[in-house]
């Protein structure tokens, strides 16, 4: 047996190592945000503030427009999520459920869209924004988030599980499709549904080439845009920029381990089947 | 699944209340279903098939800032902006330094979340939800964010790891200011990043192998590395294709981290095609050219898919 | 647990808030006062401000919204801004970037009620901002590269100042690194900027680009001297190979010895007042050219107002106020930017300030750079392939002829619409 321990308890250190490593850059994130202006740039590089100062949050909400940026990511970062469910929960279920004809086409169609990153149409997307005057608006940053066909697939994937002979039933009793989908649907897709919406609340505000090309004015700015140019013009400030990281990061990690059982799930769902 | 009864129970009482309908027939619930999926199709139409068919086209154009200014100053020039495009260094650099990202990093983030997801799989280890949450948290954290804070940890001088290098008697790096170093510095970043991401599905198919195997094999005398060529590695063989197809896609779109971290430099060597495609488009409002960048990355890409599902196909891993 | 229960209601709503939020993303509103959108970039948007206070109760039915971009970003981002239809209603452009913004049409030709700004302003610099005989632009603060050196170090070194040749000032970089020691450099040259490059090439006796500016002229004898001495500063181990991303903190490196001379405009004299301790000892010089004291490209930064902006008058008046000789003088005290009216030169604390003399005699050996929208790109490629020739992949006559191909396939355009007389 002892054989076996010893193995047992290098693998758990192991582990242990590495999971400190991982978390490594955070917490020095952190830390150093916390440090007095020019701590941090010297040799060797310090791992704990001397003394413990806010000053550098304090700075990027008074002076540099923090707070502006960080309302941007929530406010966008809601609607997309908003959005994207309304243009994709319905068209999930009726994929997998409901008959229609061309439904198949359209749905290989969609299959083989999936090798098309987005990316390509952005040009032409701008300058179609441009016609529409939706650049620099919340409008024109969202307009990506309502063509998810990833969404799209997620929700269908998921709706395949739910039993023909309920919405039958549901049929029987006279009940029309979209008093189907709202009573009965809906709540078996709750699980998916939080998934989803975690997926683009998070995607949205982590977001960045598309908002950097659409955002034309400051006040726009979400915070990896920001935080982008912010980083432009104050490389030497350090601790400040450790603050904004942190800001940004904060919120999508702390969602993030709040709902981890959904977005894991999700996560396999969508990529080992998918 | 009490949830679904209770709200079925709902939808009878509902249904008794008000003067039964006869269920619409085929045509009624065909009718429906359009109008559940009409929103996102069109959405999709308008927002994604337009722009990428439109981007062909543009691709045709010189489309400059001029055109911007007075659409008589657009000449439709062929397949010119692709011929210029194929003479110029710049853009061959942008596809080299891509194929780099790729060749390396596709591997060694692979690897990377292989080993951890063996490691974590292994029963001995305790904690194992933690652990798994741990390693995948960089995967969540925001581009922009971590890139900046990786900026400071690959500092020359004051730089957290080159301290941990020169630590251990190794004369630091100048890890984003020299072009040979720059892609390994990055691709550090980017391996912190998304190893979790790979490693919970590894994970996931790592579960469904049947404990007996692994003790079959043991019985045999196989020792772990043969346990993990011989077990291991068949059982997930066509998760890590799919995993790796996804990955050189990703790889291909590399563009926030050389935008943040160096801008492109030292010396265009972390130009890659999404950056140069960025800059040719909306630094210089080449919109043309920039249309035409896309199209190559986009041909880029569906080789490398076509090819990998074509290798699974020869092997018959892929069902 | 809270699910997300999309219904129509919902959905109207959310919809409605995205219009109204885009709506209002343009920070406009309607209550009687005028609000200007101001963009100014780095130091001056920094500072700026300090000066609208007074603006705004000379003018009370005027508020002015100053936004700062980075100065890497700005010229892109005054483009995306106009390929969206946002930009302000007017903003601080470098230079040489207005004849690009003139040719698409972007900025407002000044109105007959304000040319009496043109008057006490620098030829040259004037010069910049008339495209096609008409002015579109009012320098705001004029400026040019000079170099900041370590006086006390160039001391120890044996020299009491700034040789005015290639020649000399190499042989006092080579006495300074003896004494810095061979850790340490003696200039910073970062490779990402073009300026320094460009400063050696204006010196020659050739124009930059040749046949009405529709072709490079890099491969000139007179350019690839100045890509040889650009070079040899690497080479020689004078120069590090290193961008400006790389140097976390000019100041302190300064400080440090790093580097004792650091090529610059007038903005460092502000930083390096603020920022360095008295034992660093520090002056400012001319550039030496290849045979006595060269030129520098006139920089600095107009004032322009979009022709997008509804908002005309008051746009200009904010320009007026912004170039008036008094209001200048104090601009300069708190950025130590030139003021672009020559009559503010007297005030004072302008006349006072040792580090400022070079600049006057910099300003007047300044040559302008080509006025052709495409410069700006031009540039850009020229510092690449110098970048690639101090890496080792281009001697300087082969990195000239490199720079004129990629010059002469920007300029295509160009030549086809002079062609049909469009430019």
């Amino acid at each position: 047996m002892t054989a076996r321990r010893v193995p047992s308890v290098a693998l758990n250190a192991a582990v242990a190592f590495i999971a400190l490593l991982v978390l490594f850059p955070l917490l020095w994130m952190l830390s150093v945000s916390f440090m007095a202006t020019g701590e941090a740039a010297s040799f060797p590089p310090p791992l704990l503030p001397s003394t413990w100062t806010l000053e550098h949050y304090r700075d990027l909400f008074v002076t540099q427009g923090m707070g502006r940026y960080l309302w941007n990511s929530f406010a966008l970062a809601t609607m997309a999520t908003g959005l994207a469910l309304l243009f994709t929960v319905p068209a999930g279920y009726a994929f997998a459920k409901l008959r229609f004809r061309g439904r198949e086409r359209t749905f290989q169609l969609l299959v083989a869209a999936l090798v098309v990153p987005a990316q390509i149409g952005t040009l032409p997307l701008f300058l179609m924004l441009k016609g529409m005057g939706l650049v620099n608006t919340y409008a024109g940053a969202l307009v990506p988030w309502l063509a998810s066909i990833f969404g799209l697939f997620l929700v269908r994937q998921y709706s395949l599980s739910i039993p023909d002979e309920m919405l039958e039933a549901a049929r029987i009793d006279g009940a029309s499709e979209g008093q189907i989908f709202r009573r009965v649907v809906l709540p078996t897709l709750q699980p998916i549904i939080v998934t989803l919406a975690l997926f683009v609340f998070l995607g949205s505000w982590n977001d960045f080439l598309w908002p950097l090309i659409i955002l034309t004015d400051q006040s726009n700015y979400t915070l990896p845009v920001a935080l982008a140019a912010l980083s432009r013009e104050h490389v030497q400030d350090i601790e400040m920029m450790m603050a904004g990281a942190v800001i940004t990061v904060a919120p999508v990690l702390i969602l993030f381990l709040a709902l981890q059982r959904y977005y894991i799930r999700g996560m396999l769902a969508g990529s080992v089947k998918g | 699944m009490t949830d679904v009864r209770l709200n079925m129970a709902k939808v009878e009482a509902e249904a008794a209340v008000r003067p039964r309908r006869r269920p619409g027939g085929a045509r009624a619930r065909e009718r429906a279903a359009w109008g559940f999926v009409a929103p996102a199709l069109i959405a999709i139409g308008v927002f994604f098939a337009v722009p990428v068919f439109a981007a062909l086209l543009l691709s045709l154009t010189d489309f400059d800032i001029y055109a911007l200014a007075d659409l008589d100053n657009v000449r439709f020039i062929g397949v010119q902006n692709y011929e210029r495009l194929f003479g110029n260094p710049l853009f061959w650099g942008a596809m080299k330094n891509t194929g780099l990202f790729a060749v390396l990093g596709v591997p060694l983030s692979i690897a990377a979340s292989l080993a951890a997801a063996v490691i974590l799989n292994a029963r001995v280890v305790k904690w194992r939800p933690l652990w798994r949450v741990i390693f995948f948290a960089p995967f969540v954290t925001t581009l922009v964010a971590t890139a900046v804070l990786w900026n400071y940890l690959l500092h020359t001088r004051y730089g957290v790891i080159n301290w941990a290098i020169s630590s251990v008697g190794l004369s630091p790096v100048d890890w984003l200011g020299q072009p040979s170093t720059s892609i390994p510095a990055i691709l550090m970043f980017v391996v912190w990043k998304i190893f979790g991401y790979n490693m919970l599905i590894f994970l996931a198919v790592l579960q469904t192998v049947p404990d007996d195997l692994y003790e079959a094999a043991r019985i045999d005398g196989a020792g772990v590395w043969k346990r993990f060529t011989h077990v291991t590695l068949p059982a997930i063989a066509p998760t890590l294709l799919l995993v790796s197809i996804i990955s050189v896609a990703s790889f291909f779109q590399l563009f926030a981290e050389p935008y943040v971290m160096t801008q492109g430099g030292p010396a265009q060597s972390t130009v890659t095609v999404l950056y140069f495609m960025y800059e040719e488009g909306f630094k210089w409002w080449n919109l043309g050219s920039a249309s035409a960048v896309a199209f190559v990355l986009f041909v880029c890409i569906l080789a490398v898919t076509l090819v990998q599902l074509a290798v699974a196909k020869r092997m018959g891993a892929y069902e | 647990m809270s699910v997300i229960r999309p219904d129509r209601r919902a959905a109207l709503g959310l919809l409605a808030g995205a219009a109204a939020s885009g709506l209002a993303g343009c920070g406009r509103r309607d209550d009687g006062v005028l609000r200007l959108t101001f963009w100014a970039m780095g130091n001056e948007a920094t500072n700026v401000p300090l000066l609208l206070p007074e603006f705004e109760r000379l003018n009370p039915g005027i508020k002015v919204d100053v936004q700062a971009l980075p100065w890497s970003a700005a010229h892109q981002k005054l483009l995306t801004a106009y390929a969206g239809d946002s930009l302000p209603d007017l903003s601080q452009v470098g230079n040489t970037w207005v004849s690009e913004m003139a040719a698409i049409g972007a900025i407002s030709a000044l109105p007959d009620f304000a040319s009496d700004l043109l008057t006490d302003q620098f030829d040259a610099v004037l010069e910049t901002n008339r495209i096609d005989g008409r002015v579109v632009g009012v320098p705001w603060y004029v400026d040019t590269r000079l170099i900041f050196y370590r006086s006390d170090l160039l001391e120890q070194a044996g020299y009491g100042a700034v040789p005015p040749t290639w020649a000399g000032w190499k042989q006092a970089m080579l006495a300074v690194k003896r004494v810095v020691g061979s850790d340490k450099y003696a200039v910073l040259l970062p490779l990402n900027e073009f300026e320094q490059l460009l400063t050696f090439g204006l010196q020659g006796d050739q124009s930059l680009l040749r046949e009405q500016a529709t072709r490079g002229n890099f491969s000139s004898p007179s350019f690839v001297a100045a890509l040889a001495f650009y070079k040899s500063l690497f080479d020689e181990g004078l120069a590090p190979v290193a961008s400006a991303a790389q140097i976390s903190n000019v100041w302190t490196e300064f400080a440090r010895g790093w580097f004792s001379f650091y090529f610059s405009g007038p903005w460092t004299i502000g930083d390096f007042r603020n920022r360095l301790g008295p034992e660093t000892r520090w002056m400012t010089s001319g550039v030496p050219g290849p045979d006595g004291m060269g030129a520098s490209a006139p920089g600095g930064s107009s004032l322009v107002v979009y022709s997008s902006s509804p908002r005309q008058e008051a746009a200009w008046t904010l320009v007026r106020y912004l170039s008036d000789p008094a209001v200048q003088a104090r601009f300069n005290v708190v950025t130590g930017n030139l003021p672009a009216r020559q009559s503010a030169w007297s005030a004072q604390a302008v006349a006072n300030d040792p580090y400022i003399a070079a600049f006057k005699g910099q300003l007047a050996r300044a040559e302008a750079v080509p006025k052709v929208p495409e410069w700006e790109r031009i540039v850009t490629e020229m510092q690449i392939v110098a970048e690639r020739m101090v890496r080792g992949e281009y001697t300087p006559e082969a990195a000239g002829a490199e720079i004129d191909r990629r010059a002469d396939r920007l300029l295509e355009k160009r030549r086809w619409m002079m062609e049909r007389g469009r430019a």
